[in-house]
């Protein structure tokens, strides 16, 4: 059985309540670090752990609180970003859901390490009964003590408010989510200043995933080195994976980072394979957002070694033949799932979740949905294809935030891995705009 | 349908819990509120009129414009009437994958409207949402708080003749 870092007790009855969570080793972690190690102590474990941002940035959490500025009398913030919004990824929201006291076990640690009085966990709205969950596990954890004023007479003062969102795929960039805590329209700050520097209300403030955060009582208690010794190379710890599409066993895994991508998909313990009856055709690894890659290329790098899931196998081959672990959102399409529509359809999600500030997002992402939409419908031209992957390279790099690239790299990577699909769209327009048409050439299935 | 309101007021639960949410943010700070205090004012009035919205400027001293560019940027908040209950019909790649475009062209029959109408009985009204982060449960479609989830048609037929009684 593999190590389960985060998913331990997520089947226990009641584990939900503080007194379960309590019974299996839950606060322990609380306790040690603010009764019995300095703030620079705790983030001295997380960095030493190398947990990286789960959230699909992937950047080392401890070296993200390391540029936290702290000047003298200027409140300090900790956000948590439950805006979980990427299609294909429902971990933080399982997570949530099953185990909140876990989470804010983890606020409390992170808060304390770095001097936040006062931190928010910023929930997308459509989430309003985990919100209530996480309300009435903070209820209980305040009553306990592990909240509030004095927290277990060491005078450190800790405030927990979760905030919901009002569904904008947007915020879940960590500049737009300051703004819409402000109150405001879920438009991304241009940088720099950082939100280590200049945050929430002006002050330094870090922003960091749900999962990344809920890694801090496991790290506390069992050390950061030991965090590190798990999983493979600059890949440490393990990972929520969110399995979705054709396969056997839909649902929320978590795994030590180097499993094989076949294992993951094939293993009984995890995905259980391509649903019965069918072929993987086409995978996305990490959220829509990263690059769809065909099946010979998920199980196997271009030099032909096992694909693993980590950051670094993942990206092997770079985006001519590799993809990335994003968000773990691991999306599934065999032999019937049609690429042409699906990237249409992801493409008209990053049109309608464009905050339109910058013009080559707002335009292009519009116009890659026109432009897919014609060739899905039977009204494509040879033309097109190399229309979209130029306006995709004219969005990618261009904007203020990460969304543009977003929207560019799925229709890229599609048309870079299935152009004869495109073709048979152009070449047999009726046949492919029939509803559930797919096309059946050549093509390496697994 | 919820007529626009005559006279806007919260009801005295709500005032309490507006007063408790606006207490949470720093001195100065009170426009942070805005977001669930609309959520709030939506539960109660079921959308969000121009006199709403009003109402909800004058209790954070904000501009209403301030509220305006908020409750327009973000799509959960409704600008218009709704039904009694508003289905909330994700239509993104993951939920397609598992028969969701299918089980929406079902729902639409079945109800006899398209997405962004409100049925003749003022029960329903349908509207269309990107990703629920519920794709290993798809298809999903969420009414208020409550998500429904692996959806096929049959159980569509359910749901529905459930929320008719």
């Amino acid at each position: 059985m593999a190590i389960k870092i985060l998913t331990e007790h997520i089947n226990t009855p009641g584990i939900e309540t503080f007194d379960v969570y309590r019974q299996k080793g839950g606060y322990t972690a609380v306790e040690k670090a603010i009764k019995t190690m300095t703030p620079e102590e705790v983030v001295e474990e997380a960095k030493k752990s190398g947990v990286r941002g789960r959230g699909g940035a992937g950047f080392p959490m401890g070296m993200k609180w390391g540029f936290l500025a702290k000047p003298e009398g200027v409140p300090r913030y900790l956000v948590c970003n439950a805006d979980e919004s990427e299609p294909g990824t429902f971990k933080d929201h399982h997570l949530m859901k099953t185990i909140p006291h876990l989470l804010i076990e983890g606020m409390i640690i992170s808060s304390f390490a770095l001097g936040a009085n006062k931190s928010f966990i910023y929930v997308r709205g459509e989430l309003m009964y985990v919100i209530r969950i996480l309300e009435q596990a903070i209820e209980e954890a305040k009553a306990k003590g592990f909240l509030g004023k004095n927290i277990l007479g060491t005078g450190y003062d800790l405030e927990l408010i979760v905030q919901p969102g009002g569904g904008a795929y947007i915020c879940g960039e960590e500049t737009a989510l300051l703004e819409s805590l402000e109150g405001k329209r879920g438009n991304p700050r241009n940088k720099p200043p950082f939100p280590a520097v200049k945050g929430l209300y002006q002050s330094p403030t870090v922003v960091n995933n749900v999962e990344s955060i809920s890694n801090m009582p496991w790290i506390i208690n069992n050390g950061g080195d030991a965090y590190a010794a798990i999983g493979v190379g600059r890949s440490t710890g393990t990972k929520l994976i969110s399995a979705s599409g054709h396969i056997n066993k839909p649902g929320v895994y978590e795994i030590e980072l180097g499993v094989s991508v076949e294992e993951f998909l094939n293993s009984d313990e995890y995905c259980g394979g391509v649903r019965k009856g069918h072929h993987l055709k086409a995978l996305v690894a990490g959220g829509s957002s990263v690059p769809i890659l065909p099946a010979h290329l998920i199980m196997k790098t271009a030099n032909g070694e096992d694909r693993l899931m980590s950051y670094e196998s993942l990206s092997d081959g770079g985006f001519a033949t590799g993809t990335m672990l994003g968000s773990g959102g691991f999306i599934v399409f065999d032999e019937t799932a049609c690429i042409v529509r699906n990237t249409w359809n992801f493409s008209r999600f990053y049109h309608h979740e464009s905050c339109g500030q910058c013009s080559p997002c707002r335009e292009g992402t519009g116009w890659m949905e026109k432009v897919l939409h014609r060739i899905e419908h039977g009204h494509g031209s040879m033309h097109d294809i190399d229309l979209l992957v130029d306006i995709s390279k004219k969005i990618e790099g261009n904007t203020i935030c990460p969304l543009g690239d977003a929207a560019a790299w799925p229709v890229a990577s599609a048309i870079r891995h299935f152009r004869d699909e495109f073709m048979w769209h152009i070449t047999n327009p009726h046949e492919a705009s029939q509803p559930g048409a797919v096309y059946q050439g050549e093509m390496a299935l697994v | 349908m919820t007529e626009s309101p005559n006279l806007v007021a919260f009801t005295p639960e709500r005032q309490e819990k507006v007063k408790e949410i606006i207490a949470r943010y720093p001195e100065g700070r009170q426009k942070s509120a805005l977001l669930p205090v609309l959520h709030v004012a939506q539960e109660q009035w079921g959308w969000l009129s121009s006199e709403v919205m009003d109402h909800v400027a004058s209790l954070l001293s904000l501009e209403p414009v301030e509220v305006y560019e908020v409750a327009t940027f973000y799509t959960m908040y409704h600008l218009d009437p709704v039904g009694k209950h508003v289905i909330e019909y994700c239509r993104t790649g993951p939920c397609c994958l598992m028969g969701g475009e299918d089980v929406y062209g079902h729902l639409k029959q079945r109800l006899g409207i398209d997405a962004g109408q409100t049925t003749a009985d003022g029960l329903f009204t349908l509207k269309e949402v990107e990703c629920l982060a519920a794709c290993g449960w798809g298809p999903v479609f969420q009414i208020r708080e409550k998500y429904y989830m692996n959806l096929t048609n049959e159980k569509v037929d359910e749901i529905i003749e459930e929320l008719s009684k």
